[in-house]
């Protein structure tokens, strides 16, 4: 009895001591040696919005030159089981993308999309990344969401306005999981063209990154994506304001906010969500609707921000 | 007991240790990741039951001008009818949030608080007693604090206010005009009368003759309902109903919460179709962009409202309304940084 006590304490002790180590280990990322072809390695895994200071500093023809860049191809993956959420995003957010493509896994007579024909998400992901890519044009941003999440292009641009996208970037809300750093899914993933790039190269190998898990376990798409990124030396990042604050948020801005007043009921919205947020996820069509009047209508007469970009609304549009 | 051996124990306390550590583990480290960044200014000088507004809130990186000139020229008294039971669940968050921008704030209730601070103006509590506490609320500004604001705004604890816009549609009108905004209703008053829910706002001189109205008695407690009693003494005395409506004609104040107003589909025997002066917009064109208010707003929706007003906003973003500035005051140096960029953006994006 006292031998399976004192046995049962050893194990308590050692299995603490290893998960503390497991989780060491996890908070580091692992660095990769860079490819051979001259690139500049980057190992940082926060990525920040520029700050205003740099912003002033360019001439008109930059920052027109910058417009250019900056242009996002948006990667829209869909179903016909969330055609309302489909719905609102093509008359919300997605008007904002510079190309926006929804990508399904069976055609819908409602809506228009691109037919994958393929009931497995992992293998529609691996599609749809691979049409984005070869129909980029000269497109170099692609940023790709489920319908369910609300994103703020302008502010996507922002972020990646001083990023160069001949470099690998992947990057949105970074998790971690053990050695794994991954974007989450659900509040969306923007990938540069050298990420997509390098990405063609490993969904070629399928030792590295099989078209159909081959784990005894299901290893979930956005984990998936990560592993075969990681091979082609591409690594998950977090994008963040000048304050550090996560710009791409997985739950709904009302969450947020609910939490927030639990935990700070006098400082709301100072400790909960950034100005310059660039997503949202779990909204309702009808909360995504108060958003877009929130994001590109209301605002209080006499606060001026001269920014150093601007960007049109829209063409036939009402509600933005 | 022999089925529990040595290696098993082992293995249990193994299994055991690492899940506690790695829940304690989950607590302490999302405590380290969450930041907290510098709070807004929010000084408030408390006198006498009132608020006065010393630091008009601004964000980093805003120019802040042309609200600023607003706030200084536009002098906005703002009153929030509450209640003893309503203080923490309501009125605070009403002080957290818009009443922030008002120049003078107070909160109205039927007894008096210290802290909130709030004003008793001793009268019972119930929906019977609103009119009774409108009467005597304007009363108590009018002598209080009459010399130190321009437009008297009253507004319940479930009323959303955006004050920079309150002031760009004051701002064409003189304190001194006999006139009160609001959102409009028509039936019963000729000249119509403004929503209690939505708030309305009264010129110095309207707030006056209110008051005048009841010394002479042309003005009574006629009845409970307080917007539409309101609204009559106003006709009695000569104050004219004002509208509110921007440049496009889209309403400011509104009676419900914005989803209602942006995707909601009033059943058409609905008491609102009836109600209104002007003609209902539904979708998108319901609401201007330099929306007002909104009313039937829980303290949740105060902080979302805020963060869509104040907070979230779409970098470089040209807004497809571009309002006209109030008379007194000189185009912003915005408007002209606008236009010379804006071939540039077409050119650049979106063509």
């Amino acid at each position: 009895m006292i031998s399976e006590g004192s046995s049962f304490i050893k194990g308590m002790v050692l299995g603490a001591v290893f998960c503390l180590l497991l989780s060491i280990m996890g908070s580091f990322s692992p660095i990769q040696p860079s490819s051979s072809d001259g690139e500049e390695e980057h190992h940082h895994h926060h990525v920040i919005a520029p700050s205003n200071k740099d912003m002033q500093k360019l001439t008109e023809a930059q920052m027109l030159e910058l417009g250019q860049k900056v242009r996002v191809y948006c990667i829209i993956m869909v179903t016909p089981k969330i055609l309302v959420y489909w719905a609102a995003a093509n008359d919300t957010w997605a008007k904002h993308c510079d190309k926006t493509a929804y990508y399904s896994s069976e055609s819908s007579k409602a809506l228009e999309s691109i037919d994958l024909q393929e009931q497995d998400e992992w293998t529609r992901i691996r599609k749809a990344l691979t049409h984005a890519y070869e129909n980029a044009g000269d497109l170099r941003w692609f940023f790709m969401a489920r319908p369910t999440t609300f994103a703020i292009i302008e502010n996507l641009k922002y972020l990646i306005l001083d990023k160069d996208p001949t470099q690998p970037f992947y990057l949105g809300r970074s998790q971690n999981s053990g050695e794994l750093d991954y974007v989450e899914y659900d509040s969306g993933i923007v990938f540069s063209y050298d990420a997509l790039k390098r990405l063609m190269e490993v969904l070629k190998n399928e030792d590295l990154c099989p078209e159909r898990g081959r784990a005894l376990w299901k290893v979930s798409e956005e984990k998936q994506l990560a592993i075969c990124l990681k091979y082609a030396g591409v690594f998950a990042e977090n994008g963040e304001d000048a304050h550090g604050v996560t710009l791409f948020n997985s739950q709904s801005i009302n969450t947020l906010i609910t939490e927030s007043i639990a935990q700070n009921p006098d400082k709301v919205l100072e400790t909960c969500c950034s100005d310059m947020a660039i997503s949202f996820s779990g909204m309702s069509p009808s909360q995504m609707q108060v958003m877009m009047y929130g994001v590109y209508r209301l605002r209080p007469y006499g606060h001026d921000f001269h920014d150093s970009m601007m960007f049109l609304p829209p063409k036939g549009s009402d509600n933005d | 007991m022999k089925f529990m051996s040595s290696r098993g124990a082992f293995t249990v306390g193994f299994l055991v240790g690492t899940c506690t550590l790695y829940v304690f583990l989950q607590q302490v480290w999302f405590e380290r990741k969450a930041s907290v960044r510098q709070p807004e200014d929010r000084n408030w000088l408390k006198n006498r039951s009132a608020l006065f507004n010393l630091n008009h809130p601004h964000h980093t990186g805003e120019d802040g001008a042309v609200a600023n000139s607003m706030y200084k020229n536009v002098r906005v008294l703002c009153w929030v009818m509450t209640g003893p039971a309503n203080l923490q669940t309501k009125a605070r968050h009403v002080k957290n949030t818009w009443s922030r921008h008002c120049n003078i704030l107070l909160f109205m209730s039927s007894v008096d608080d210290p802290d909130l601070p709030a004003v008793g103006l001793g009268t019972k509590e119930g929906r019977d007693q609103l009119y009774w506490k409108t009467i005597r609320a304007f009363h108590y500004v009018l002598e209080k604090h009459g010399n130190e604001a321009d437009w008297f705004y009253k507004a319940d604890d479930d009323t959303y206010v955006v004050v920079d816009n309150l002031r760009w549609v004051l701002a064409n009108h003189s304190p001194d005009e006999p006139i009160y905004f609001g959102r409009r209703f028509k039936p019963y008053v000729k000249q119509g009368y403004m929503s209690g829910g939505a708030g309305y706002v009264l010129s110095r001189e309207a707030l006056r003759r209110f008051v005048e109205g009841f010394r002479t008695k042309v003005c009574t407690h006629t009845s409970s309902v307080e917007d539409l009693a309101m609204g009559q003494c106003m006709e009695k005395v000569g104050v004219q109903a004002g509208d509110s409506r921007d440049t496009l004609h889209r309403e400011t104040f509104h009676p419900f919460v914005p989803d209602q107003h942006l995707t909601g589909k009033f059943p058409k025997s609905f008491w609102y179709w009836n109600y209104c002066y002007y003609p209902i917009v539904e979708g998108a064109q319901c609401c201007s962009d330099l929306a007002v208010s909104f009313h039937y707003v829980d303290g949740s929706t105060m902080y979302l409202l805020e963060y869509y007003t104040y907070h979230l906003r779409a970098y470089g973003y040209r807004y497809r309304y571009l309002p006209p500035p109030p008379k007194e005051f000189s185009p912003a140096p915005a408007d002209a940084y606008q236009k010379t960029s804006l071939l540039n953006a077409a050119v650049a994006g979106k063509l």
